[in-house]
């Protein structure tokens, strides 16, 4: 018990510090690959849970497809590097102070307000394999698995009318 | 022993930094990278909920694969935005981006 306690402590400090030099690193790049160490952390915490199935899920889509993404539109647009400063002057302070408070807020919550919390039960073998999540997906949440399918193809197509270049279009 | 309440805590503060990082970022990328780490966070308590509170059900997982999907149309359109909004204004950050400004 006390290695698992080891290891979602470090698990948890890595992934702070990974988001941590997400917001403090000044060229975008560097900041999507901080993302990805951070994603991949998140999903060894998955696979600690006992979530096999999602974290396999959090790699592929997190930290291949959509960083992937991340990475190559930084790369198009040359975007990694902002000039000057990297933040609003007068931003960095209210967002911190918001954060801040949101972060108190949720901690007061948690640890003075809720029921004491009972610890995990161990799960049988081959549990939250991809057959049960399948099962579950297709039998008992069949109306938002297909609605996710129809704002995939929605997402599809915003994306090529927003990146399609016309050509009557003017300067702004 | 993990208990719920770390998981809790440790999502909240993913939650919390992925904020900063909307609020505070001039650069439209790093907002939309700021937006990625608040749902990761989001996917850490459905999984953390699960797995503390009944993992016979598995509803927590499908929820977080929804969610998955949701991130992932998410980026795609805000990309989408952020390149177009590039090849209009030449510009991603996102003071500069005033056309709606009164």
């Amino acid at each position: 018990m006390t290695t698992e306690l080891i290891l979602f402590f470090s698990l948890a400090l890595i992934a702070i510090i990974t988001g941590l030099g997400l917001l403090i690193s000044k060229n975008a790049i560097y900041a999507a690959l901080y993302l990805v160490l951070n994603f991949f952390t998140i999903a060894i915490f998955y696979l600690l849970l006992g979530g096999a199935f999602i974290a396999m899920a959090q790699v592929s889509v997190y930290a291949g497809a959509i960083m992937v993404l991340f990475l190559f539109v930084i790369m198009i647009l040359g975007a990694e590097k902002l000039g000057k400063s990297n933040t609003v002057a007068w931003q960095r302070p209210v967002a911190i102070i918001l954060s801040i408070i949101l972060l108190i807020e949720a901690g007061y919550v948690l640890f003075w307000r809720t029921a004491p919390v009972q610890a995990a039960q161990t799960l049988p073998d081959g549990f939250g394999g991809p057959a049960s999540i399948g099962n579950v997906l297709l039998n008992n949440y069949l109306l938002p698995f297909e609605i996710t399918s129809v704002l995939l193809l929605v997402a599809m197509i915003g994306a090529i009318v927003l990146t399609h270049k016309q050509k009557t279009d003017k300067e702004v | 022993m993990i208990t719920l309440n770390w998981v809790l805590i440790f999502s909240a503060a993913l939650f919390s930094i992925g904020l900063f990082g909307v609020l505070a970022r001039r650069n439209a990328v790093a907002i939309l990278m700021g937006i990625e780490l608040m749902l990761n966070a989001v996917n850490v308590n459905l999984v953390g909920f699960w797995r503390f509170s009944n993992p016979a059900v598995i509803t927590g997982q499908a929820f977080a694969v929804i969610v998955f999907a949701v991130a992932a149309a998410e980026v795609a359109v805000g990309l989408a935005l952020v390149i177009s909004i590039y090849r209009r204004r030449k510009t991603i950050a996102a003071d500069d981006i005033d056309l709606m400004k009164w």
